[in-house]
């Protein structure tokens, strides 16, 4: 059975978002949309986590703490980039401080793309990532 | 024959103890207005930890969890066989004391102070555990589990002061709120994760696991007070425990974490007056 399906867990990180996005990510856990029903949890901890949901863009002050939260996260994990500030950069693109999406530092899995993202869209980005979570984890399993 | 016994003991508890922390996160989703997990949740988290990579800190820090269950399991095999009750509670204290150990080991700020606070805890509620011991002892002459729950008459008769000192220390034992200060399973996030924030995989599962026999230990405590010669009251022993843990859920979801001082004071005022008047009434007569 896949256990890592049935019980991801989540770290949140706000890079350069105007908070629109992260209030969404916390929506997703209020009584309406429940994410707890798919095992969905939300941890303050890279090493208990295994979905990287993450809000904003990256700037020149946040690309080393991204990398260490994404290096300290066990395997196998998944990226998921929230909201179109995350994904390119959005309205801040232009910004002298902002680098750009998530995936100038590190590798990211799923796009959800709106601004800010819907708790749907949300709790659909992260179940697709659960996809690849279960692809990941056989690749683990190859390596070794 | 023993052996049996003893490998369904170590195989069914945590079956037991899983299910009930799968009630008690239903339960507590349902107090929040929302749906709630699967019962099976607790499991599906467990195996998916073994599925994923432990990260290594230190040697040590590993070390320590893995010992702690060692005794945590021998604290079951005791207390369920109808064996002496103050020897299980000094392994399950020394089971205590190696998470507090491994805690520290791995140099983390955060988990240094939730082993800090996870000795706070142990010094809360270990006098009332102990004095729960003596107290029975007063009562039913015996300290062996098997003699306590074949007496003629409940404990629970004698030591009704002791008993409602017990609940209120078993808030601790159970990792709830108010008194969860080392962890709690809830999303309280202001230490990170406390004790187990540097744990992850196979390690956090052994946590988790650990936790579920210990969920059995403190209920089993509970059921002694009320089991008899009778087989009746094994029944009621078993409704009461059912009612204790309720209870705490309710408690959980209902209040807010305190500060350790407060914790620790009004364990020891509860111990003190609770206990120790139940204790010494008893011993008037
Ligand atoms: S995508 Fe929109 S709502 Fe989300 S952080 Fe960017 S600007 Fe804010």
């Amino acid at each position: 059975m896949d256990g890592i399906k049935k019980s991801p867990w989540i770290l949140h990180y706000d890079g350069t978002s105007c908070n629109g996005c992260d209030i969404e990510v916390l929506a997703c856990l209020t009584p309406l949309y429940d994410v707890e029903r798919f095992g969905i949890i939300n941890t303050g901890n890279p090493k208990h986590a295994d979905v990287f949901l993450i809000t904003g863009s990256v700037n020149e002050q946040n690309i080393p703490v991204v990398k260490q939260l994404y290096e300290q996260m066990p395997e196998p994990k998944v990226v998921v980039a929230v909201g179109i500030c995350a994904t390119s950069g959005g309205i801040f693109a232009e910004c002298y401080n902002v680098a750009g999406g998530v995936d100038k530092v590190i590798p990211v899995d799923v796009y959800v793309p709106g601004c800010a993202a819907r708790p749907e869209a949300i709790i659909d980005g992260v179940v697709k990532g659960l996809e690849i979570l279960g692809e990941k984890k056989k690749n683990v399993g190859k390596r070794k | 024959m023993n052996l049996i016994k003893i490998i369904a003991i170590i195989i069914l508890t945590p079956l037991v103890g899983g299910l009930l922390t799968g009630f008690d996160r239903i339960i507590s989703a349902r107090l929040q207005g929302r749906q709630g997990p699967p019962l099976l949740q607790p499991f599906y988290d467990v195996l998916k930890l073994t599925e994923k990579e432990s990260i290594e800190v230190n040697s040590m820090h590993r070390f320590f969890v893995y010992v702690s269950l060692v005794f945590v399991v021998f604290t079951t095999l005791i207390m369920l066989s109808g064996g002496d009750i103050l020897l299980a509670i000094f392994a399950l204290t020394l089971g205590s004391v190696f998470f507090v150990l491994g805690g520290y080991a791995s140099n983390s700020p955060y988990n240094t102070i939730g082993s800090e606070r996870e000795l706070l805890q142990i010094m809360s509620y270990e006098p009332m555990v102990l004095l729960t011991c003596i107290g029975l002892y007063y009562a039913q002459k015996s300290f062996f589990i098997k003699d306590i729950i074949s007496a003629t008459k409940p404990s629970i008769i004698y030591l009704p002061g002791v008993f409602l000192g017990l609940v209120f220390v078993l808030t601790f034992k159970l990792r709830k709120s108010p008194f969860d200060l080392s962890m709690s399973h809830h999303g309280h996030q202001e230490i990170v994760k406390g004790i187990t924030t540097e744990y992850s995989g196979k390690d956090l599962a052994v946590i988790e696991v650990t936790h579920w026999y210990e969920v059995i230990i403190s209920l089993t405590l509970v059921y002694v007070f009320f089991a008899t010669v009778s087989p009746i009251s094994h029944v009621f022993a078993v409704i009461a425990c059912l009612l204790v843990y309720l209870f705490e859920i309710i408690i959980d979801n209902s209040s807010a974490r305190v500060k350790w001082q407060h914790a620790l004071r009004s364990a020891w005022v509860v111990t003190g007056v609770m206990g120790t008047v139940n204790l010494l009434i008893l011993s008037f007569f």
